[in-house]
């Protein structure tokens, strides 16, 4: 076991190696050079020579490799760059934004996950076939809506026509409610299109029929024996959705023009600020990594078979 | 077991047939819908009584209603099932317009349910104790400690060793068998009246199947339970049933004690069954091959006829784990020899070796030593285009017509395949040949333009042996490829194989795990188990005098002996005398558990 | 070691003559995948045709009508240039449409040519492509088009592209699974075993086998895309403006949103539709397959 563990924590390693690495060919080593951009400006009135100074001291004149060398080793020290359009160091950047971005995709998460078993066990208790059938195509009109447009029907909706919410200086918990929805409802469609089949799939498996010839109810049924047996899908597919919260967190910012990775993303694209955009992703990836190892490790706890193939391969 | 709750009071006396009857269905009808919302009927007014401590067999070929019928005394139809009329009297009472909530209380309680495939029949992810104990939580009145006490008490009664530790454990880390018996103990644990037992030991190999079902019987002798056993084997219904109910498309076809229903069928298609059902030919009288084919048969070792198949001590490892771990031999030392023209059977359960030499056998897997010479070539030494060149040689015949033929073609696509990899010949004369092995195989012409899937099991498989005879090919292999078919449907298949064998000259070698089958189709014979070759020679030899335990033990659980056609003998014996041999894998422990 | 020579269970069900589905296709059709694939057609002849469906103009607008809610001679209404917001989605729909074309052809291309090769040649390859997968997959799609669009500049083909290249991983795993699926078969087996070379198989039966999901995908990527371009338009890194496209139409209307709320549902609506639409397509698709 432990060393299964540290295996899948090298691979977990080698994913977000590599995935700096991608971000770094992507972003810094192609053109696109924001301190050109920046100090070109004929407003700024800056000689070449004195730009060519400015390169030098991002160390933007060195080869590639080196350059590559050197942002592995500051990523790895904690210093992330300096934000060129900014001109404070990504890192506090970082820390600036992050809170906000995180209770956003949380709440929106645990949003979603609500959302998505509220929506399978209803479809599977619900008494009539053409109520079952509505709710359980429920996620596929959730799936097909822009997170951008979902924000401002739902601002349209709940603030101009109802006036539930106001537009302008919502209290805090207020303001959070449609950004939170806006995130969850695309999230959930996904979440509860992988519950509801693998919940079919498991209700038709036979040690269902053999439970109910124990004189098992539908409710028991899905308690004690899909619920566990369904888990583990929904628990791959949370993991992936993981990259497209943190997508949708940054587009839901923008449309509510709340502070956050969102709009600091937006920011970096249109000054081609590569190396706040690099951070961004290298971060994202390391999120998504560690999530994913986590629901490795969490899989035989849910699934016992998987506990005698971990045994194996220790 | 005197923990187990009273038996009740409506209990009557051991086989008294007076008593109202366990179980009684009259004119049960039952219908499903399809996609278009037609329902159509698939079981027609069956009526029946089982008493207690009857056992009732109900025994059909696919399609034949007999799974059918027993979902729907228990309530569990399929979805679009429907009773649409008759009675189902559970002592008496009418459950069958019960709603689903008020069965609820019968299942588990008063029925119990032993179901047919013990892999897929437990829950993965919950130990064994939780679902032996299910029932009694949900029929409540146990305190947590005593229904830990019955769940190791009935773990004991149904012969697991170490139940506690049993109890603990979950259902992949037990063998096929011991979850069967997992699943007998949740069945028995309220001491049910009834026990459905649906087609309960078709998925264990046949030395575990013959201890299951005396477990079976013994707890039927002892608790005076009535049984309803829905099984395909005529067999196995034989040996084990009192009463027998043949089905056929839904309708009874023949009903009445078992040993007169043998003896003296009334129905052809019963007596179509009896003549197919192999078991029941071999306990009657072995049906070996005529001594023509068998004269060619060189012993094991003698030198071989020209052309036939030399398997010299081959030998499998497998990998287990990382680079140190212990190699596991899937394959140990294996020789046999197949003259040519003959039938040599390889026989043998789950995990013999049997389905690993085949794959060394076609050139599908190269084995880690041991030689292989068919018509004088070295299997094990051939690659790229050698290998596929020595496919018009050697042609392989799968079980499962289901998977071996690509859903996408046609069956003339399919056939014309061969046929085009060595392109023999040209469109014309491609076309004269598919029609001529549609021929030999008995298809009529209209199945070209189809797809497999709007074909029969029996139809596909004739397909896949259309298939494998394209390239003239000197040997067939035949891997299991009756096991999937219905016995009538096998009877046919294995005709067609004879009549191509000796129209084609063929050499079989022929896999199954049914020894029936290989009684009735082989010359020779290889004993498998663990990997190792055990016994092996002429099919009668082998059958008649076997020399090895374990072959000896493989010939004593084919079912069908004891209710054998033709043989002469008393009614079938009381229950107690039928089942006095208790099963081996009871321990002791079991034993002290009884009253 | 034979995990498989038990007996089935129960025989599967015998198919006594096999009636063949003679039907006429239409009544086969549920109304459903019959209204996705008109919605479908016509999303593609307004990109073609936008003059049959339209009079007005997608740039150019008359002030006197600006922001005229829906309804007369403007039916969805018109927005604050006069411009009629009808025309905007149709003439808008060629810039969708393209994208979407683009970025499912990216998507496809080299994400099947990466499956097929992990999948059929295994080993060594699979292990390296598959752990390329892996890095393509943990950067959210929405990042990685923004690092492609950083690079490439903005553009509704850039974007197009950019969408493409964030759905190569769900391609390249989808098609390989599927590859190994069919190449595990029985029959695949049988075709080798009946003398089929390698290529040949791969061609008569790994690939027909294996395309109907991957298709189905690619169906679904289609509405994917469309709503991805859109969002990539919404946030400005598409056409540049007055260019119709659907994305940037909401975020334009969006200035105007407590007075004019046509300008926002519409195109939105429009979006929404045509990905239904794609969904639905893609399901039949999955189901004719298995």
């Amino acid at each position: 076991m432990p060393s299964y563990l540290a295996g899948r924590i090298g691979q977990a390693l080698l994913v977000l190696w590599a995935a700096f690495t991608l971000s770094f060919i992507l972003l810094q080593a192609l053109p696109g050079d924001a301190l050109l951009i920046k100090y070109q400006n004929p407003d700024m009135g800056l000689s070449p020579e004195q730009i060519a100074e400015i390169r030098a001291s991002y160390g933007a004149d060195q080869s590639l490799v080196l350059q590559y060398l050197h942002t592995l080793g500051n990523f790895l020290t904690g210093n992330l760059g300096y934000s060129v359009s900014a001109s404070v160091p990504v890192l506090d950047q970082l820390a600036t934004n992050l809170p906000a971005t995180a209770r956003l995709a949380g709440l929106g998460f645990a949003a979603a996950v609500l959302l998505a078993v509220g929506i399978a066990v209803l479809a599977n208790l619900a008494r009539f076939a053409w109520l079952r059938t509505a709710i359980a195509s429920l996620p596929s009109l959730f799936i097909s809506v822009p997170v951008f447009w979902l924000g401002i029907v739902l601002i349209q909706v709940f603030s101009f026509r109802l006036k539930l919410i106001p537009v302008i200086n919502p209290p805090e918990w207020q303001g959070l409610i449609l950004p939170v929805l806006t995130l969850a409802i695309p999230i959930s469609a996904p979440l509860a299109q992988v519950l509801l089949r693998s919940m079919d799939d498991v209700l038709t498996q036979p040690f269902i029929s053999v439970a109910r010839a124990r004189g098992a109810s539908l409710p028991w049924i899905l308690w004690h024996h899909v619920a566990r047996n369904a888990l583990l899908p929904t628990l791959t597919i949370a993991g992936i959705l993981f990259g497209e919260l943190i997508g949708g967190a940054v587009v839901t910012e923008t449309v509510f023009g709340r502070s956050g990775l969102g709009q600091l993303t937006q920011q970096a694209v249109d000054n081609q600020d590569a190396s706040v955009l690099q951070a961004i992703v290298v971060l994202a990836a390391a999120v998504f990594v560690v999530v994913n190892l986590i629901i490795d490790l969490i899989y035989p706890l849910v699934d016992p078979r998987l506990k005698k193939s971990l045994g194996a391969n220790a | 077991m005197s923990i187990i709750a009273p038996p009740l009071p409506t209990l009557g006396g051991i086989g008294a047939a007076t008593a109202t009857p366990v179980l009684e269905l009259e004119n049960l009808s039952v219908s499903y819908r399809d996609h278009r919302h037609h329902y159509s009927r698939a079981v027609h007014d069956v009526s029946l009584s089982i008493g207690a401590g009857e056992v009732l067999a109900l025994v059909g070929e696919s399609g034949s209603g007999k799974s059918t019928t027993a979902q729907a005394v228990i309530g569990l139809l399929a979805g679009n099932g429907r009773v649409d009329g008759g009675a189902i009297r559970l002592q008496g009472t009418d459950i069958a317009g019960w709603s689903q909530k008020r069965l609820e209380s019968v299942r588990g309680s008063r029925i119990g349910l032993i179901p047919q495939d013990p892999t897929s029949s437990l829950n993965p992810v919950k130990t064994i104790g939780a679902q032996v104990g299910e029932a009694l939580r949900l029929h409540g009145r146990f305190s947590r400690k005593e229904r830990l006490e019955h769940i190791f008490e009935l773990l004991a009664r149904v012969g697991l060793s170490q139940p506690a530790l049993r109890a603990r454990q979950y259902p992949h880390e037990l063998s096929g068998g011991m979850r069967q018996r997992a699943l007998i103990a949740a069945a028995i644990a309220l001491r049910p009246q009834l026990i459905i037992a649906d087609e309960a030991t078709s998925a264990l190999d046949v030395t575990v199947q013959k201890r299951i079902l005396d477990l079976i019987d013994e707890l039927r002798r002892e608790e005076g339970t009535a049984v309803l056993f829905v099984t395909h084997d005529l067999g196995v219904a034989a040996d084990r049933s009192d009463r027998l109910v043949v089905l056929q498309g839904g309708r009874i076809q023949e009903a009445g004690r078992t040993s007169e229903v043998l003896a003296n069928p009334r129905s052809s298609y019963t007596r179509a069954l009896l003549a197919d059902a192999p078991s029941l030919a071999l306990a009657a009288n072995g049906p070996w091959r005529s001594p023509v084919q068998s004269a060619t048969v060189h012993p094991a070792g003698a030198a071989p006829a020209e052309a036939g198949i030399v398997v010299r001590d081959l030998v499998q490892e497998f990998r287990t784990g990382p680079r140190n771990a212990p190699v596991f031999k899937a394959l140990d030392s294996v020789s046999f020899d197949v003259p040519a023209g003959t039938t040599h059977a390889l026989v043998g359960e789950s995990g013999s070796g049997k389905t690993t030499t085949v794959r060394a056998l076609v050139g599908f897997h190269k084995a880690t030593s041991g030689s292989i010479s068919i018509a004088g070539t070295d299997v094990g030494s051939l690659a790229g285009e050698e290998l596929r060149q020595f496919r018009r040689t050697v042609q392989l015949v799968h079980q499962n017509p289901f998977t071996s033929l690509d859903p996408r073609q046609s069956i003339r696509q399919i056939i014309e395949e061969p046929l085009l990899n060595f392109g023999t010949s040209d469109r014309a004369g491609r076309a004269a040949r598919i029609e001529g092995l549609l021929e030999r195989v008995r298809l009529p012409h209209a199945v070209l333009a189809r797809s497999p899937r709007e074909l029969s099991g029996g139809q596909r498989q004739r397909v896949a042996i259309a298939r494998a005879l394209a390239l003239d090919p000197k040997v067939l292999v035949l891997d299991e490829a009756v096991s999937a078919l219905d016995v009538t449907v096998q009877a046919q298949i294995l005709a067609l194989l004879e009549e191509l064998q000796r129209e084609l000259a063929l050499t079989y070698v022929f896999i199954s795990h049914d020894l029936a089958v290989v009684a009735q189709i082989a010359d020779t014979v290889s004993v498998m188990s663990a990997g190792r070759v055990v016994e092996s020679g002429t099919v009668k030899d082998v059958f008649l005098s076997p020399r090895h335990e374990y072959t000896r033990e493989l010939i004593a659980a084919i079912p069908g002996q004891r209710g054998a056609v033709g043989v002469p003998k008393a009614e079938r014996p009381p229950a107690t005398h039928a089942t006095a041999r208790i099963s081996p894998a009871i321990p002791t422990t079991a034993k002290a558990g009884r009253r | 070691m034979s995990a498989s020579t038990t007996t089935l269970d129960s025989p599967p069900p015998v198919v006594e003559s096999g009636g063949r589905d003679v039907r006429p296709l239409l009544s086969r059709l549920q109304p459903g995948l019959l209204i996705a694939w008109l919605v479908v057609a016509v999303v593609l002849l307004w990109t073609v045709l936008p003059g049959w469906f339209t009079q007005y103009s997608g740039t150019a607008g008359m002030a006197r009508e600006k922001l005229l809610p829906p309804g007369g001679v403007h039916l969805l209404g018109t927005d604050e240039l006069g411009r009629d917001l009808l025309a905007r989605i149709i003439h808008g729909s060629a810039q969708s449409v393209t994208g979407a074309f683009v970025a499912v052809a990216v998507g496809l291309l080299l994400g099947t040519l990466l499956g097929l090769l992990a999948g059929s040649l295994g080993g060594r390859v699979d292990a390296v492509l598959m752990r390329g997968v892996d890095v393509l997959l943990s950067i959210p799609g929405l990042l990685l088009s923004l690092s492609i669009i950083i690079i490439l500049g903005f553009g509704t083909v850039n974007a197009a592209i950019a969408v493409g290249v964030g759905s190569v991983a769900g391609f390249a795993r989808l098609s390989r699974s599927e590859v190994m699926r069919v190449r595990r078969s029985d029959y695949v087996e049988a075709a080798f075993g009946s003398g089929g070379t390698f290529s040949k198989v791969l061609w008569r039966h790994v690939l027909p086998n294996s395309a109907g999901p991957v298709l189905a995908l690619a169906a679904l990527q289609f509405g994917t895309a469309i709503m991805a371009i859109s969002t990539l338009g919404f946030l400005g890194y598409g056409a540049p403006p007055p260019t119709p496209e659907w994305g940037l139409l909401i975020a334009e209307g969006r200035k105007y949103i407590a007075t004019s709320w046509w300008l926002t549902t519409f195109p939105g609506a429009v979006v929404v539709v045509v990905v239904l639409a794609a969904n639905r397509i893609s399901r039949s698709i999955r189901k004719g397959s298995s």
